[in-house]
């Protein structure tokens, strides 16, 4: 916890973010004196006052011989030459180059940093799906509760279904146990029947049987000759 | 209505010219003070030429041309005995 008797932040010099660098430097005229020098001198002189002041200048320094001409004179004068041709002639290149290859390295950092900011809104897209799921979950437990009271319903059906086929498959029994039963009560007696039946044809039976039978054919033959 | 400026605190520029020699003897001529003199002025320096976006050529022949003209200063005595025509 913070005391918050001690003041925080009181002063000005926290710039956060960084303010931006400025877009060009200090104007220097000919590469070598300040432009504020100019503007110094431009109230009281006008626009040529330095330009005479250099000259009157380089003058005294020449006449006086505080600034010798001599050997290193002609080398400087042939380097300055060169310099200023290379600068004149290249310098916007260079100039260009040097510009290029900052804006890459600003454009990598600004990448990244667009990265990172769309990489955490899609984060946030994510997350606010995953509320709006959240909603949704009373519709899945009720289906899910359907689903289970569904199952629970078949398994009761189904058992059902079982008892009564056992209880169905036990009671057939029975009915073709008596079935069967009186089949074969059934035929025993007609077996016993036949059996005393026949036992009781003596031979004598038999042969007037046998006789009477031959009459008829007999008869009926000639019937049915008459017939024809 | 604004107070009074101290005269330790006034640029060298607001500095009127009777008050020169009391200014300069009230800078601070501390070991510590003289580093932090040349720090701002480096800074300064910094700041305005070399440490923006699209910077010239000015800010780094300034200083070089302030190096040739220091270094002719102090040979100036071994040059002068090329002059060509001997006053002194």
């Amino acid at each position: 916890v913070l005391h918050v008797t001690r003041p925080l932040h009181t002063t000005q010099q926290h710039l956060a973010p960084l303010p931006p660098l400025p877009e060009k430097g200090g104007e220097v005229r000919h590469g070598l004196i300040p432009e504020e020098f100019f503007q110094f001198l431009y109230p009281k002189t006008g626009v040529t006052g330095p330009y005479m002041l250099g000259t009157g200048l380089i003058l005294y320094l020449l006449s006086k011989e505080i600034y010798v001409i001599n050997h290193e004179t002609v080398a400087a004068f042939c380097i300055l030459s060169v310099i200023i041709y290379a600068v004149k002639k290249f310098g916007a290149d260079v100039a260009a180059f040097a510009d290029k290859l900052n804006e890459d390295k600003l454009a990598g950092a600004l990448a990244v940093k667009n990265d990172a900011i769309k990489y955490y809104e899609k984060a946030i897209e994510d997350e606010k799906k995953e509320q709006w799921r959240v909603e949704g979950r009373s519709y899945l437990f009720d289906a899910k509760r359907n689903n289970v009271a569904m199952l629970l319903e078949a398994n009761y059906r189904e058992r059902l279904m079982t008892v009564y086929n056992e209880v169905k498959k036990r009671l057939d029994y029975q009915v073709a146990m008596q079935n069967l039963k009186r089949q074969k009560e059934q035929d025993h007696m007609i077996q016993w029947v036949e059996k005393g039946v026949i036992q009781s044809i003596t031979p004598q039976q038999q042969k007037e049987s046998i006789a009477k039978c031959i009459l008829d054919l007999k008869a009926l033959s000639k019937s049915a000759q008459a017939t024809v | 209505l604004c107070a009074a400026v101290l005269l330790k605190d006034t640029k060298l520029m607001d500095v009127k010219l009777g008050q020169l020699g009391s200014w300069l003897a009230m800078r601070d001529y501390t070991p510590g003070g003289i580093a932090g003199a040349f720090r701002r002025g480096y800074n300064r320096y910094y700041n305005k030429y070399i440490n923006v976006k699209k910077g010239g050529l000015g800010g780094v022949s300034m200083v070089l041309a302030g190096y040739v003209v220091i270094s002719y200063i102090w040979s100036y005595s071994h040059i002068s005995k090329s002059k060509l025509c001997v006053w002194l």
